[in-house]
This record gives structure tokens, C-alpha cells and sequence, in this order.
């Protein structure tokens, strides 16, 4: 039988296969060949595509080029969300390699935010995880962490280094067996029916009375409209790391095992597909 | 840890008791009686019943009480008949004891009770001093009393003969009563406790048990140990009042409660007199209120008074006793009890629940909060008619309680008479043959007002104010004489706790009194209370039985879903939890599925539940989908070299050898096949030069943590070069958290360019540091390849979590290990635990492993003549307070825990348990230092010593399980062939008190077995091993070996002992035997093989010496010798405990040739038990040929800390 760590070693390898395109507007001095890369679900955008870039601005004139963003299918994709996040969301039913649009024109600057270097990428990751042990632990866990601790975490992340970032990323990860779990687990839900980005809410592993909480215990509470109601036919999946996992599934074994590098469980609730 | 039970008694005297494993109450179903208090250890649990009489329920395990009674036959020599039973009229008995001063005939041995029964016939013992005697065992000597030998001489005019013959005590686990031997045993006895394990371990299983009686007076029982349960006879303990209930702790500390409220805390308790000597007064926590109850443990007192409030006793301890100061606590509890680990555990007033004390640690033992147990009782309703049953006898018990305890009631007596009178016109008349009574009475009860909540729980009125909390005051007005009946006869069962109710009520009035009130938490005494209002009516039989008929048919149905238990007294002395216990007593309301979840959820996840199978199905549908058909994509992101650096400290490798500060770096890197590779470096500075060393990490044979003297945390690299050298590359890092993630990293590292992943195969060949750390080797082809091996030093090791101090495992992949502290544990088939956490250690199969081990100390004196002995010695001398060598001073302030991983559990205490005896103080004596030392004074001696020990314990995981609850001190599996198909697999083992003992039920699917099976000896052992051929090979504590016969799967305990002769002058410490080969090593680090073993003559010849300075040999399936020696000689360095392979072993020369020298020093222990790979018929010369080299024997051997 796979054992847990199993899973973890493929949620970090887990890869989106993705064809760039060049959006038609920009003016290429000669035809831009589509770019085909394999990229990480748990990475950013920004992260991972300098080789995106560099491909097309072989075909661009350097005037012509402002900050690069990315689109899909008309919705920019914003970088700050993980990869398989934007994939699952936007683009879970779709043919592979998902294809995306790149544009190094008009940045939209309502619907995305402005990414000028990989710093930019660190700080928003550390502070996701800084938020994530705040949920968990009351921050204690990174609070006690040395400057290099968190370096090994974004090096890990921005390398693809699965061992050095679990090194320190079990720390993160642990919890007392005696309260069950973390204090709160966090976990983000993404969905399209209400107008706001994502879903967050304080929402513990653990009931009062010591029941263990479930991924379906968390919908119940928080995104009741997910759940199929009975004996109807089911309208939404929920999709985590392109899988849907059974609503059984106990939330402090998805918040171990599901979570992305920033320590958060992005949770996408998505239509069933119509056909 | 294992299972182990905490004891209750509820308000009914039932019985029960919970498991630290369980989920439910499980009652005691053989009782015949009801109990009224019960007083529990691990091994046992005493109680009182309702006939007064002390009974004792010993549990059932798998190591039988056997007594040895022993007698001596003794006869002289006459020139007219030779030897004969006709002995000199200044002769002892011609039947005596050992000393020939008691007249012991054989028909005079008695059972000492019903208990017992005789195991079989006396027999006459062969066995004199570890040699076999011929000749019925007789021993000869000049005269009595004389030094006895073995062998007739010319001089030899007496003889003796030594008769053995067993009893077996037979009433496990169920409660059979202490027979009252004292014909005039006094008043009945109302309170027990038992503690004092910890005093000594000597005898064994050695208990003390304190009882009180009606009168108040304190009672001892002698003679308490394991193969005298029972005790021998009671002793009077003299006190300055009258006690009414008293605590005895796992160890010295003995507290009782006095009558007027105080306590008296027992002095003087040593391992001596562990009935103690005097007594002190300590007085009562609040100066208006007396005590009424008190629990004490190895370092806490708690107590109650008498308005239930829960007062802790600050700076109690051994010298101590008596403590500093009350601090009250939170809670109103009706009874409390402290457990092992100064656990606690008391009945609420509010609801009788059995509340456990949250958080109480070494540090904090007065812990933090009270959680109630919530856990089902295992009763269902078709025991209403036994309790029904039982009532009678609980009425008569209830008014024997009366007599004793109406001086206490009169205090109440008149508190209120109409409420008492109401209170028993009603209870007298719901019970049918009281009822005239009741009419008679019942009007005084319509005017008075009732009692609106009781807070105050005097021993019984629990049930009223339980009842008081739901419906306060509503039946209780109505008329006496219909009130009671008729909800009764309109009552559906739903209905139980109105009934309950209308009975109830009065009793709460009857006692609930606004005054201070008498409070016990004794059942006994609130039904002398109601005996009592029975008193004021002239009524004094019917009214007490009455009453508590009424109660009982009332409540008619306790096991109700709704019902909890009520219960009246618990006992916490043999139930082994501490803070970090998972137990699942406490969250019973959930629905049980959700609770099995929610508890094995981190520990050990439910492999086939439904969504991890999903999930793990659906993560390689998607890798199938997303990935699988775009490989040929690019990797957005490229991989490259990850270096890690970090700063240590280097044992320099030249003279002068000291730490230097070093930077210390790993370089990873992808090989060309893709497998992961690095280089290690160690930077450092000479002559201002920056210079470093370099070692690959493929090169690396082991990486070990390692004991310094100077408290670093410290570990050693070894290369085969470096092993050849006896000179590991050492390193120290300032924390020891920085030195295991260090030895996790690197240890991946080296597992990844080796690559090693998961658990041991089952060839393994398993080895165990000094420091208790295990290390699994995997065994190439040609290990034993003949005439080339793989040489021993290229072997891998890499560690395994978890702290043992021997292993033995066999190539069905059975793997036993045996802690410090004789705890057994099974292997589960898991992988890393201890510092490898997340991904080097497999998730599941990971448990909590704890070790307890003993650091020593000696206090050194010499002898002047003026001053006796005193800690002044000579300047030649050694320290006066030393470590066993005498070469270095160590204090009880300065020594320190062996590493940082240890804590210490204990205070240093004097240690009894010295080879050579002690006297009463602990001290041996000797001519000189260093010499031999001897446990009593003579005139030739002029220093002294003695040990001090001082416990300490480790806390770490690792892929063990707890085989309880035997401790033992040697195991040995059968090994067998690679492909055999043994299902059940014979395992052999010791107790640590040296019993044999034969493991049941043992296969690959089971490692752990299901139980023991004692397999009788006359004296303790010490070592065995199994062989292939299920040959059982044993050495007795005596130096003495054994063969026993007749071992084979239908017969796996075998038949008979035979005693094989030593080598000559040695007394033989281990053996080990492999599919034919027997090896044996004595205690003089001699290896001895035997000699003439055939199949049709298991026994062999003869022993032959094959090797010196061998402390431990594995002989494995294929024959193969593989042993730990000292005294190896390496280019740079001597080591001691090296792991050694013997070279040359073949059928035809199954003693082998020479030596091959693997790693070490310090190792401990090893196993190749389970190496069953043959190796191929051809081999290639290895490159290297191990040069021959005998063992050296150094004098003066070099010490230096090389021990691991």
C-alpha cells in the first residue's frame, strides 16, 4: 500500500503540460512559435516562465516590451495563485497542454497584480505560509525559525527541491496528537458564485466535542452551495491538486498531505461539466 | 507502554474496571459479593467486601506464581552401614532446612491456603553450584554445618541432599479471600491501601499492603512478593489516634487520616523496615474543616475535606515526607487516588464521575485540569435480576456498617427530625413490607419544604442529588402513602428517573442539612446514616433494609442508556498513564466510528479507508493524464547542485587532539544515472591555511551518533579506510537538533547514492551501540562467501529509530529487541522514527518508545583509626566519590544523564543490587582499591564503597511495539532457511527475573506472538538460543549450561533440562546456536565452540576455545560466527566492542579460520540471525584481501572515547 509521503512527493511533482502562445496584438518582427513547458502546479506564474520569456522576446522588438502577463481564454490569470490552482479553476476540463496566452501589452492592472521580480514572488509565498502558521499554530512554528529556515523554504520552492523544502516544511506541518490537529486549518476555496476572490474563515479540525472534522464538514459550514443536495444530481466539483477528493476525507489529513508550498488548501469548486 | 487498569467500585459495590486501552467499564462478573473499597497494583488488586474479609484478585500472566519449598536430607557416615538416616544425637533433623535447625519432613509442607496447589512430587535437585552431580545429588562434607562438595573424599562423614517440590498459585484473576490465619484477627477492616513497589526490588514483586480497621487501628501485611501473593500474617502498626482511612505511595510515603481530621504522615520507611518506624502529625489543610480523605504517590499528596474541596501538598518527597504547604484546588470530589507517574484520579461530587487529572508532569504535578472519564459500562440490561439478587447481601453489608459507625451518625442524628422521619416514612414505603411503618410515619412528610439542590454529596446522597439537579421538588410533596406508588405502577420504563426520584428525594433531606455536615466518601457510612433514621423510629432492621430495598428497586433498571455510573471509589495504583497517554476514556459522545477515526487518524492511519484509496487512485490518474504523454516537455524549472553548510566542531585528526572549529559542507548532485551523489567536506584552518578534508558520500559505511565525555553532541563518520583505521572522522554541533538534522540529511544522502529506501530486508543483520542506537546492514551475496567475503568493514549500516539494548531477529523477517529497562519490543516492519522525521521514516509503524537505565555512582571511604570510615582518604586514593573505574570524580551534583536525549526520572538512591553483596547500607568492602569486594566487613578490610543509581529516561520513536508485560533479558528466534515455510515460529526467551519462557503463536503475519509458556527451572537463567533444528540451548544464572530436550512444533516447550558441564573453571555467560553450531562465550571473554554436536547427540562432547576477548557471538542459518570482541587493534586507534566476522566457516570447518573486523568500537550487540543468503558457488576475488589477524590481547588497554 502507497504510504502517505507518497502523496506529498506527488503534489510536489505534480506538472501542468502548457503550450504559450504569443497574443496576436503584440508586433513580432517575425512569427513567435508556440512554447511548450512543463509546469509546476504548486509554483507561480512569474516563477517559472523566464524561459516563456525569453523564447518570445527573441521575436519582439525590446521597445515594444512592457511587464508579461498571462491570459486564458480572456481572464488574465493572476500570478499570486498557485499554478495548479489557475489550472484547476479556470481550466480543469479543458484539452492538454492547457494553453495560455501571453501578452507583454496592456497589463491589466485592475485584475492582476505587478510581479517585477522574483522577490516580489518571496515575499507574497513567506507571507502566505506566515499567515498559514498563524492559523496553526499561532505562528510559533515559523516565528521560531531561523532567516535561513525561511530561505530553505522559498529555495526549495523556487528549485524544485522537494527534499530541502520538506526539511523544513514538516516542522510547519506537525501538529500536537493530542489536540488532534492544527488550531485552525487553512485553507482557501475558490469558486465563482459570489463575487470576491476567495473563501477564508476560521474553521478548526477538530469539533468541540472531538469529532473529527471533514472536508464536507467544512462545505457544510462554509460553502453550503457546493455540496450536492440530496437525490439531486451533483452540480459542482471539488478539486484539489486536479483531484476530488471524497468529502469523508478527514480535513487535518488534506491540510498534512494537500496542502500547496504556501502552507494553504486551495480548494476550487468548479461546475460539473455539462456533457 | 502496556495495557493496565484503573479499579472502581460503584455505589451498588459492583466492581469494574477500565482499561487504559479500552473504551468501556467492564465489571467484575465472579465477585460474589459486593465490594466496598478496593486498593490496586499493576500486578494485583486487593478490595474489601461487604463480609469485612480482605480479598485479592491477582492477574492472569503468563509467568505462574511458583513457590519453591525446599528440604534438605541429611546423613552420616557409620563404618557398619556407610551412609545412613541415622545421624548423631548432636545431628540436625535427618529432614531439615538449609541452616538443619528447623525439622522440616517432607509430609509437613502444607498449601498456605485454597489458593495453591501442589505443581507436582518432591524430587531430588542435581544440580550443586552449576556443575551436574551424579549421585542423587548428594554433596558431601567433613560434619555439619560445612563447606559441602561435590565429590566424595576420604574425610567426607556427613552428606546432604537438597528436595525440591513446587506449588502453584491458582487463583488468577479472580478474587479469592485472604485467609484469616490470626484466630484472633481484629474488628473488620474498612480501608486499604497498597504501594511500596518501589522500595525494593527485592524480593520480587514485593508490595505493601496498609489496612484499617473500624476501630481505627493500622494494620500491616508481612510477607507480601510475587511468589507469596497473598502475604503471610498481619502486624499490628502502633498510631497515635484513630485513623480512618490511609494512602501508601509506590515508594516511602504512607499518609493516613486521623479521626479529628488531621493526618499522620509514616516516617522511617526504608528498604529495611518498609513498615516504617514512626508517625508525624500534619494538620488539616483549612483549620475549621478536617480532613477526610488523603492519596499519596512517589511525590505528591493530594486531599480532601470534609466540605470536598481538593487540597495539593507542596514539596512532598522521600526526605520530605510530610511536605511544605496546602494549596487548594479547583474541583469538590468525594474521593481522589493517585496513580503510577503521580497520576491522578478522583469521584466527583457533582455527578460521581471518575475524573482524571489533566497535565500532571514531573514538573507540574498538581496538572491543570479535571476531565470526567465518559466511557459505557460492558452491563446491559439482563442484569437487572442480579442486582436485584444482590440486594440482600447488600442490606446486610449496609447494617453491619452501622454498628461501627453510629457514633459518627449520632452527630447528625438530630439534625432534622422531620425531614429524617419524612425521609424514611417514604423510603420505608415503597418497599412493601415496611409499608405499615411508612403509613404511620408519612404524615410529617406533606410539611416540610424540600431542599431545593444539594451541593454537599454526603457518601450516598449522590443519588439524590442527581435526582434534586433534573426535577427539584416535585414528587417529594406528595402524600407518603400514595406518592411512591403511583408513578410507580404508571411507569414505562422511560420513566426510571422519576422513580428514582420519588425514592431519593427523602434521602438528600435526610442528610442535606445546611450545618456542617459529616461527609465520607465511603458508601458504608451514609447507609449508617439511614440505619440511623431507622434508630430514631425504633425500626432498626427493617428501616435500614428497607431503605435500601426501596433504593435498589428504584432504581430498577441502573443500566439505563441515560444512566451514567455512579461510582464510589477508584483506585488508581496499577494503572500506568501519564500526560502524554493517548487514552480513550473521554469522548465516548461521539458516535463510536467517528472516534476510532478520529484517534487513529495521526497514529495509524486507516490504510484502506475509502478516501485515502481515492486519493491515492486519483493522484496516479492524474499523473496519467497530465503527465504521462508530455514527458518529452520541458521541465520548467532545472534542477542543479544544492549544497547545505553548516559550522562544526572537528576532533582533530593529529596529535594534539582537541575540537577545532570547522565549516562543514554537503554537496549533492544528480549522477550520471541519474541516482544522487554528494561529497561531504570539512573545512578547517591549519597554520592559517584553509585546508579541508573530503570523504564521498558513497564511501560512507555509517554515520553514528556518539557518547563524548565532555556533553557534546556529537557523531562520527566512517569510511572502510576509517574503520580500518579505528579513526572516524568526529564532529560536534552546538545543538542536538542541529546534529539530527544533520544525521537525517546525510543519512538520506548516503541511503540515496546507495540506493536504500524502506524497511530492512528480512536478511538484515541487525547491530545495537552502547549508546542503544540500532543499525540494520543488508548482507551482499557474498558475505559468507568462502574464501573471498565481502569484508565487514565495506559493509553499509544505517540506523533505525528507537533505543534498545539487544536484538535478535531471524530471516522470516521476526525482529525481538529488548530495551535497557527489560522491556520487550517487536519490530513492525516500519522504518526511521527518532530524528528521521517526514520522509526517511515511514508514516505508519512508528510507536513512542521509551527506556528507563540506571547511571552509577560510588561513594569510596577508607578506613583510619581514629575515625572509623570516613570520606577522607589517602592522597594515593581515588576520588572519594568516583565513576566504577575510580578515575574520574563523579558527584552527585555533577554527573550528568549519558546525553542530552536523557532525563533524569529519579534522585540517586543506594543500590543494593552489586555483584559481590552489600550489607545493610549498601557498602562492600575490600583491602584496597582496586581489588575484589565483598559484601560484609572483615578485619583485613580498610576501604569501603558503595554504589549510588540514579534513574534516567529516554523518550524517542521508531518502528517498535511493547510485547507486555513481561520484561526480559534475552530472546531468541529460530532461524531458518531463506525459503522455509515455518508457519509457527518457536521464540525463546528469559525473563528478566530469569524464568524461561517460550513464546506462543509467533509467525511473519504475527511477529508478536500471543503468549507465554513458562517452561519450569530450578534455578534463574540468563542466556538462550534456539537453533535451526529447534535445539534449545540455555545458560543458567550460575554459569551453568543447559540442552533441553525433546523441543519439536508438537512438543515447543520441550521436555527435560540436561544440565551440560562448563568449560573447565569458567562460568559460561551466553550461547548461541546456528543450524548446528553451538558457540558459547564465558565471563572471561572467551569463545567456545562445542564440540561432537551430532543430530542423534544434540549435547555434544566437549568445548573447545576458539578465541579470547569475545563478548558476544551470533551464530546464524548458514553457520556463519559473527561476534563483538574487544581489544582490536587498528592503524590509528585500539577499539573495544568491534563487530568481527569469523572467516573460514565451512561444513567441515565449522570454527573457521581467522577474523575479519568490521565496524566499531562500541558496539553492544549483533545479530546475523537473520542473514540466510547463501552465497554463490563462484566468487570473484575481492579486490582487498582481509589479512588474518588474531585478536590481541592488550594489558593495559587504552581508553579513550571512542566508545560510540
Amino acid at each position: 500500500m502507497a504510504d502517505d509521503k507518497d502523496v506529498l512527493r506527488d503534489v510536489w511533482f505534480g506538472r501542468i503540460p502548457t503550450c504559450f502562445t504569443l497574443n496576436q496584438d503584440e508586433v513580432t518582427e517575425r512569427e513567435a512559435e508556440p512554447y511548450y513547458l512543463l509546469l509546476p502546479r504548486v509554483s507561480y506564474l512569474t516563477l517559472v516562465t523566464d524561459k516563456v520569456k525569453k523564447h518570445f522576446l527573441k521575436v519582439m522588438k525590446a521597445d515594444d516590451v512592457e511587464e508579461m502577463w498571462f491570459e486564458y481564454e480572456g481572464t488574465p490569470l493572476k500570478w499570486h495563485y498557485p499554478i495548479g490552482v489557475l489550472f484547476d479553476f479556470h481550466a480543469s476540463n479543458t484539452v492538454l497542454p492547457w494553453s495560455i496566452t501571453v501578452h507583454f501589452k496592456n497589463f491589466p492592472d485592475r485584475d492582476l497584480l505587478h510581479c517585477p521580480s522574483s522577490s516580489v514572488v518571496e515575499a507574497h509565498f513567506m507571507s502566505c505560509i506566515k499567515e498559514a502558521d498563524a492559523l496553526k499554530h499561532k505562528g510559533q512554528v515559523i516565528n521560531d525559525m531561523q532567516k535561513k529556515d525561511h530561505k530553505q523554504l522559498w529555495m526549495g520552492l523556487q528549485n524544485d527541491k522537494f527534499d530541502q523544502f520538506w526539511a523544513m516544511n514538516r516542522k510547519l506541518m506537525e501538529c500536537s496528537t493530542e489536540e488532534g490537529g492544527f488550531r485552525y486549518i487553512p485553507f482557501r476555496i475558490y469558486q465563482t458564485m459570489i463575487e470576491r476572490p476567495f473563501i477564508q474563515k476560521l474553521f478548526r479540525p477538530v469539533s468541540p466535542e472531538g469529532t473529527v472534522h471533514s472536508l464536507g464538514d467544512l462545505l457544510k459550514e462554509v460553502y453550503p452551495a457546493a455540496l450536492p443536495s440530496d437525490g439531486k444530481q451533483k452540480h459542482f466539483q471539488v478539486v484539489i491538486h486536479g483531484i476530488e477528493p471524497l468529502l469523508e476525507t478527514p480535513l487535518q489529513w488534506l491540510s498534512e498531505h494537500l496542502s500547496h508550498p504556501d502552507n494553504f488548501l486551495h480548494i476550487c469548486i468548479t461546475p460539473v461539466p455539462s456533457d | 507502554m502496556p495495557a493496565s487498569l484503573l479499579w472502581v467500585v460503584d455505589v451498588y459495590g459492583r466492581v469494574f474496571s477500565l482499561s487504559t486501552a479500552g473504551q468501556q467499564w467492564e465489571q467484575c462478573h465472579d465477585i460474589q459479593m459486593e465490594f466496598k473499597r478496593v486498593a490496586a497494583a499493576q500486578q494485583c488488586c486487593w478490595g474489601i467486601a461487604c463480609d469485612s474479609n480482605i480479598y485479592l484478585n491477582v492477574h492472569a500472566s503468563d509467568l505462574p506464581v511458583r513457590y519453591q519449598e525446599e528440604a534438605y536430607e541429611n546423613q552420616r557416615w557409620n563404618p557398619v552401614d556407610g551412609f545412613s538416616e541415622r545421624l548423631l544425637p548432636s545431628d540436625r533433623w535427618q529432614w531439615s532446612d538449609v541452616t538443619g535447625l528447623q525439622h522440616h519432613p517432607l509430609d509437613s509442607f502444607q498449601l498456605p491456603s485454597s489458593s495453591w496447589e501442589w505443581e507436582g512430587d518432591w524430587y531430588v535437585d542435581e544440580n550443586f553450584e552449576g556443575e551436574p552431580t551424579e549421585k542423587e545429588g548428594w554433596s558431601y562434607a567433613v560434619d555439619f554445618p560445612a563447606t559441602y562438595y561435590k565429590d566424595k573424599k576420604w574425610n567426607s562423614c556427613v552428606r546432604r541432599r537438597r528436595w525440591i517440590r513446587y506449588r502453584r498459585y491458582k487463583a488468577m484473576d479472580i478474587w479469592a479471600k485472604i485467609p484469616s490465619q490470626h484466630v484472633t484477627l481484629p474488628d473488620p477492616f474498612s480501608d486499604i491501601s497498597c504501594g511500596g513497589w518501589e522500595i525494593s526490588e527485592e524480593p520480587r514483586g514485593r508490595l505493601s499492603l496498609w489496612a484499617v480497621s473500624l476501630q481505627g487501628k493500622v494494620w500491616f501485611r508481612e510477607g507480601i512478593c510475587f511468589d507469596n501473593p497473598e502475604g503471610s500474617s498481619w502486624e499490628e502498626v502502633a498510631l497515635p489516634g484513630e485513623v480512618v482511612q490511609i494512602s501508601s505511595g509506590p515508594a516511602d510515603l504512607v499518609w493516613a487520616v486521623l479521626w479529628e481530621g488531621q493526618f499522620v504522615v509514616r516516617e522511617g520507611i526504608s528498604r529495611d523496615c518498609p513498615k516504617g518506624t514512626s508517625w508525624m502529625t500534619v494538620d488539616s489543610p483549612s483549620p475549621d474543616v478536617g480532613a477526610t480523605h488523603v492519596a499519596v504517590g512517589s511525590n505528591v499528596v493530594w486531599a480532601l475535606t470534609k466540605d470536598n474541596r481538593v487540597w495539593f501538598r507542596r514539596g512532598v518527597n522521600s526526605h520530605n515526607p510530610c511536605g511544605s504547604g496546602w494549596i487548594s484546588m479547583v474541583g469538590e470530589m468525594s474521593m481522589i487516588t493517585v496513580g503510577l507517574n503521580d497520576q491522578v484520579f478522583a469521584i466527583s461530587c457533582e455527578d460521581r464521575s471518575v475524573c482524571f487529572r489533566q497535565s500532571v508532569t514531573a514538573s507540574e504535578l498538581s496538572g491543570k485540569t479535571w476531565k470526567a472519564v465518559c466511557v459505557p459500562r460492558d452491563v446491559d440490561r439482563s442484569h437487572s435480576s442480579a442486582s436485584t439478587n444482590s440486594l440482600q447481601s447488600a442490606g446486610c453489608f449496609f447494617r453491619d456498617e452501622a454498628h461501627g459507625q453510629s457514633s459518627v451518625s449520632d452527630m447528625e442524628s438530630d439534625t432534622d427530625k422531620t425531614s429524617t422521619e419524612g425521609a424514611s416514612g417514604l423510603l420505608s414505603s415503597a418497599s412493601p413490607e415496611s409499608l405499615i411503618c411508612a403509613a404511620a410515619d408519612g404524615c410529617g412528610l406533606p410539611t416540610e419544604t424540600p431542599k431545593p439542590h444539594i451541593t454537599k454529596v454526603t457518601s450516598d446522597s449522590f443519588i439524590s442529588e442527581l435526582v434534586s439537579d433534573r426535577e427539584p421538588a416535585t414528587t417529594s410533596k406528595e402524600s407518603s402513602l400514595t406518592g411512591p406508588t403511583v408513578p410507580w405502577e404508571e411507569n414505562t420504563p422511560g420513566k426510571v428517573e422519576a422513580e428514582e426520584q420519588c425514592a431519593a428525594i427523602p434521602v438528600s433531606q435526610s442528610v442535606g442539612s445546611d450545618d456542617p455536615q459529616w461527609s465520607n466518601v465511603d458508601l458504608a457510612e451514609a447507609q449508617g446514616q439511614q440505619t440511623q433514621t431507622g434508630i430514631v423510629q425504633d425500626t432498626v432492621d427493617t428501616s435500614s433494609l428497607s431503605s435500601v430495598a426501596t433504593y435498589s428497586l428504584a432504581m430498577e433498571d441502573p443500566y439505563g442508556v441515560d444512566e451514567h455510573p455512579l461510582w464510589a471509589w477508584v483506585s488508581g495504583g496499577g494503572c500506568d498513564v501519564d500526560s502524554h497517554s493517548q487514552l480513550n476514556w473521554f469522548n465516548f459522545l461521539l458516535t463510536n466510528s467517528s472516534l476510532v477515526q478520529s484517534m487513529t487518524l495521526s497514529i495509524t492511519p486507516a490504510q484502506t479507508a475509502a478516501w485515502r484509496k481515492q486519493i491515492f487512485e486519483q493522484l496516479s490518474e492524474r499523473t496519467k493524464r497530465e503527465m504521462d504523454n508530455f514527458r518529452h516537455y520541458e521541465q520548467a524549472v532545472e534542477q542543479s547542485v544544492w549544497v547545505k553548510k553548516g559550522t562544526m566542531q572537528w576532533w582533530k585528526d593529529w596529535k594534539p587532539h582537541k575540537w577545532v572549529n570547522v565549516h562543514f559542507a554537503l554537496e549533492q548532485f544528480s549522477g550520471p544515472e541519474g541516482n544522487k551523489d554528494g561529497i561531504l567536506f570539512v573545512y578547517y584552518n591549519f597554520y592559517e591555511e584553509k585546508k579541508y578534508l573530503h570523504s564521498f558520500i558513497n564511501e560512507v559505511t555509517i554515520l553514528v551518533p556518539v557518547l563524548s565525555s565532555d556533553f557534546k553532541h556529537t557523531f562520527a563518520i566512517y569510511t572502510p579506510e576509517r574503520t580500518k583505521q579505528r579513526w572516524p572522522i568526529r564532529l560536534a554541533t552546538a545543538t542536538e537538533l542541529e546534529m539530527h538534522d544533520w544525521l537525517a540529511l546525510l543519512s538520506v544522502s548516503c541511503c540515496d547514492s546507495r540506493g536504500i529506501q524502506g524497511p530492512p530486508s528480512k536478511q538484515a543483520i541487525w547491530s545495537i551501540t552502547c549508546k542503544g542506537d540500532i543499525f540494520v546492514s543488508e548482507p551482499s551475496p557474498a558475505l559468507e562467501a568462502v574464501p573471498y567475503p565481502t569484508p565487514c568493514d565495506q559493509m553499509f549500516w544505517r540506523q533505525v529509530g528507537g533505543h534498545l539494548r539487544m536484538v535478535e531477529c531471524n530471516s522470516l523477517g521476526i525482529v525481538w529487541g529488548i530495551g535497557y529497562d527489560h522491556t520487550a519490543w517487536v519490530y513492525t516492519g516500519g522504518y526511521g522514527g527518532g530524528f528521521f522525521q517526514g520522509l526517511a521514516s515511514s508514516t505508519d509503524n512508528i510507536y513512542t518508545q521509551t527506556d528507563v537505565k540506571s547511571v552509577y555512582i560510588y561513594e569510596n571511604q577508607r578506613w583510619n583509626p581514629v575515625t572509623g570510615y570516613t570520606n577522607r582518604g589517602l592522597p594515593t586514593d581515588r576520588y572519594m566519590w568516583s565513576d566504577a573505574s575510580g578515575l574520574h570524580e563523579c558527584t552527585k551534583t555533577n554527573t550528568k544523564p549519558p546525553s542530552p536525549q536523557w532525563t533524569w526520572v529519579s534522585e540517586w538512591a543506594i543500590d543494593y543490587g552489586v555483584s559481590g553483596g552489600t550489607d545493610r547500607e549498601g557498602w562492600q568492602y575490600a583491602a584496597d582499591f582496586p581489588t575484589s569486594y565483598h559484601g560484609h566487613k572483615t578485619m583485613k578490610d580498610f576501604v569501603r564503597r558503595r554504589r549510588w543509581a540514579r534513574k534516567c529516561k529516554l523518550t524517542t520513536t521508531g518502528p517498535w511495539q511493547e510485547v507486555s508485560p513481561i520484561a526480559l533479558s534475552d530472546v531468541s528466534i529460530l532461524p531458518c532457511a531463506a525459503q522455509s515455510s515455518v508457519d509457527v515460529v518457536p521464540l525463546w526467551a528469559i525473563s528478566n527475573k530469569g524464568d524461561v519462557l517460550c513464546r506462543l503463536g509467533v509467525s511473519s503475519l504475527t511477529p508478536a506472538g500471543s503468549s507465554w509458556l513458562h517452561v519450569g527451572t530450578d534455578q534463574p537463567f540468563k542466556s538462550i538460543s534456539i537453533g535451526a533444528a529447534s535445539q534449545v540451548w540455555a545458560i543458567a544464572r550460575d554459569g551453568s549450561a543447559f540442552y533441553r530436550g525433546s523441543v519439536c512444533p508438537q512438543n515447543p516447550a520441550g521436555d527435560s533440562w540436561y544440565h551440560i558441564p562448563s568449560p573447565s573453571r569458567q562460568k559460561l555467560k551466553q550461547v548461541s546456536v546456528g543450524r548446528t553450531s553451538v558457540h558459547a562465550v564465558d565471563e572471561n571473554e572467551n569463545l567456545w565452540y562445542r564440540q561432537g554436536v551430532t543430530p542423534s547427540y544434540p549435547q555434544g562432547s566437549s568445548w573447545e576455545h576458539i578465541s579470547n576477548n569475545v563478548r558476544k557471538v551470533s551464530v546464524g542459518p548458514l553457520d556463519q560466527v559473527w561476534i563483538i570482541a574487544d581489544k582490536v587493534q587498528g592503524s590509528h586507534s585500539l577499539s573495544h566492542g568491534t563487530v568481527c566476522h569469523r572467516l573460514g566457516v565451512q561444513p567441515l570447518t565449522p570454527k573457521g579460520q581467522s577474523w575479519d573486523y568490521g565496524i566499531g568500537g562500541g558496539w553492544d550487540y549483533i545479530t546475523v540471525r537473520g542473514n540466510s543468503l547463501e552465497p554463490a558457488r563462484i566468487c570473484l576475488p575481492a579486490l582487498t584481501d582481509p589479512a588474518p589477524r588474531s585478536l590481541l590481547t592488550v594489558q593495559t588497554p587504552e581508553v579513550h572515547t571512542d566508545a560510540v
